[in-house]
């Protein structure tokens, strides 16, 4: 861990492979996996690499020493989260890729990621380990808090602002976390985990010079081997919940759509009435 | 029968809709009992846990599991599991319980299962995934099942006969050694008379085509009784403020009635909607994407139809 104000920052960003939104969504297989063709990098963690940017950009010292490493774990083709990454900004890509991963839970996810970033940080370790508030496929915003839980990191989750500070020369992450009832302003040292909001900044574009630069950074592969992770431990055979079910709704019928003429307002009561939710 | 612990972060009475809830789906598996995330009881809390049947309430010795950011309180609760051996744990489906559900099950290397919409007697749970397009069955293979259940997944229902539930004190969990951030403030968001959008029956919900101006679609809600919902483009204008925003990255709501009004339905906003029973559409443009899903939709102006429809409402009231 780096921590003099003037050290340069070593900052993980997970980025993940999903399904385009767009599109229409499937799971698929014996599993009940979401099916991967048409997936994108999560607009999600285009915030949280952003926020990754961000806070090298505001850092003090030797700029070309701060580190950001996007790190991906999934199939052949999640590699095009990082490539992407790679393009807006962050200097070198993880590939996480085993194929005892396939159907892995969010304890096996967050697992064989905690063994990533301690891989990433070698001697030194990670400063900061930075995740979008949730992936936009799952959903379920496990990873995160069970990431800093296994790395025994704190947590300064589901945040709409993030900043960095130094008291001396240790630095101070501030933040602010919205809640329904009430907001926090939150405060940790690091080495600390970040998931960010889409509240939190107007993520960028890769422009043609991040593209060509993107060729030439460094993108490694690692398998479970390179980091230490038994593959009982994961994937179907580690996960510790299953899906014995899943079926697609039926798509809503498109109901009744009439144009004002005058007397909507009126005829929208009487519909009302007519289900009774009046 | 085993017990059935239920978290709840700081009941008040009444307890929220969401707690009662919780606390009815426990006593259909198990005999409830209920974990606490502050050191001290309110007055009536105790009674109010009664009449669900609760048999114990765990108190934490701490009065500053909140003042830092989820661990401590997973590892409070961890320390609950091991004294009651309950046959699962239940949260409510907000991101800091999600992140406490997480934290809870690496620690006991238990199966977490989220956005849960009910739960049956052997713990198989239903849930719905992407966007509310497939309903699938899940299950907790490994350690105690851990379970958050979204709001409006169960009818609440007092027990029986109402219990006195005894008070466990739990010895307090050294924060320090626990690696945690620090909450260092905390800004109360000035408490709304509508019910809370999580628990509304209704809701009314105004996009861009407001134009920043609330009052028709807040008239209506009132009119309705219900809540008052936006989209991401009308809180990120600041026309509102964010926690009323439903989708994707907002709220998911799924109320008797969702009302959109002005609203293009982008897919992002119907994944927060979209498993309403009934949904109402107001919106000038006839392509728009929610007239795909509307049950109800309206091609026009909505300064012109909602205050139409709460006229209408009042006069067939008085
Ligand atoms: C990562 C990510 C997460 C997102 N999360 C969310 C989310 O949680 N929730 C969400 O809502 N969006 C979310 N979005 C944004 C979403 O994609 C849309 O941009 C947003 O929902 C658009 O809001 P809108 O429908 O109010 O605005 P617009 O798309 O601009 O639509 C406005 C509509 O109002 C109609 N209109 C205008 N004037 C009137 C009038 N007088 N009367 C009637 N109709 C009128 C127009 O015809 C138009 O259809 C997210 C986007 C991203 C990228």
């Amino acid at each position: 861990m780096h921590t003099a104000a003037d050290a340069p920052l070593n900052i993980v960003v997970l980025v993940k492979h999903v399904p385009d939104a767009q599109f229409d969504r499937h799971l698929t297989g014996e599993n009940h996996t979401v099916e991967r063709s048409q997936s994108i990098l999560s607009e999600l963690d285009e915030y949280a690499l952003e926020t990754a940017l961000q806070l090298v950009e505001a850092a003090t010292g030797d700029a070309s020493a701060h580190k950001i490493t996007a790190l991906t774990m999934g199939p052949d083709a999640a590699v095009n989260a990082v490539k992407k990454s790679l393009q807006i900004g962050a200097h070198q890509g993880v590939h996480l890729n085993d194929p005892a991963l396939a159907g892995s839970d969010a304890a096996g996810t967050s697992l064989a990621l905690a063994a990533a970033v301690r891989h990433i940080g070698g001697d030194d370790g990670v400063d900061i380990v930075i995740t979008g508030m949730a992936s936009t496929e799952g959903e379920t915003s496990l990873v995160p808090a069970q990431l800093a839980e296994r790395l025994d990191l704190p947590q300064v989750t589901f945040v709409s602002a993030v900043e960095l500070t130094y008291d001396g020369d240790a630095p101070v992450l501030h933040a602010r976390r919205d809640g329904a009832t009430h907001a926090d302003t939150i405060e940790s040292a690091l080495p600390a985990l970040v998931s960010v909001t889409d509240q939190i900044n107007e993520p960028r574009y890769p422009n043609f010079k991040g593209i060509m630069a993107a060729k030439k950074k460094p993108l490694h592969t690692l398998s479970l081997a390179d980091i230490g992770v038994d593959e009982s431990a994961v994937g179907t055979s580690g996960a510790w919940t299953t899906v014995e079910s899943a079926d697609p709704r039926p798509p809503r019928g498109k109901g009744v759509v009439i144009t004002d003429e005058g007397d909507a307002g009126v005829q929208l009561v009487d519909f009302l009435t007519t289900q009774k939710l009046l | 029968m085993a017990s059935v612990l239920v978290y709840l972060d700081h009941p008040i009475v009444p307890l929220a809709k969401a707690s009662r809830e919780l606390l009815t789906i426990a006593a259909t598996i198990g005999e409830p009992a209920v974990a606490l995330g502050v050191d001290s009881l309110e007055d009536g809390v105790a009674e109010a846990l009664g009449e669900y049947g609760v048999r114990q309430i765990y108190v934490p010795e701490n009065p500053d599991l909140d003042k830092y950011l989820v661990a401590p309180k997973a590892a409070f609760l961890a320390v609950v599991v091991e004294q009651a051996s309950p046959s699962a744990v239940l949260l409510d489906n907000g991101f800091e319980s999600k992140e406490i559900a997480g934290r809870l099950g690496v620690k006991l290397s238990s199966g977490v299962i989220t956005d849960i919409v009910s739960v049956g007697e052997d713990l198989t749970v239903m849930k719905l995934d992407l966007a509310g397009s497939y309903t699938v069955s899940a299950k907790v293979t490994h350690g105690i099942p851990v379970l958050t259940v979204k709001p409006n997944s169960a009818e609440p229902r007092v027990a029986s006969e109402p219990t006195r539930p005894e008070q466990v004190k739990v010895a307090a969990v050294d924060v320090s050694a626990v690696n945690a951030a620090r909450v260092t403030g905390r800004e109360d968001k000035k408490a709304s008379t509508r019910p809370s959008l999580s628990e509304a029956r209704v809701i009314v919900s105004g996009g861009r085509g407001t134009n920043g101006d609330f009052s028709a679609v807040e008239a209506f809600a009132d009119a309705l009784g219900g809540a008052v919902g936006a989209s991401r483009a009308a809180t990120d204008a600041g026309w509102i403020e964010h926690s009323a925003q439903v989708g994707q990255t907002g709220q998911t709501v799924s109320p008797q009635l969702y009302i959109s009004a002005g609203i293009s339905g982008a897919i992002q906003q119907k994944a927060g909607m979209q498993t309403s029973k009934v949904i109402v559409a107001v919106n000038k443009d006839a392509d728009s994407p929610i007239f795909e899903i509307a049950d109800f939709g309206i091609v026009g102006d909505l300064f012109k139809v909602l205050p139409q429809a709460t006229e209408e409402i009042q006069k067939r009231r008085s």
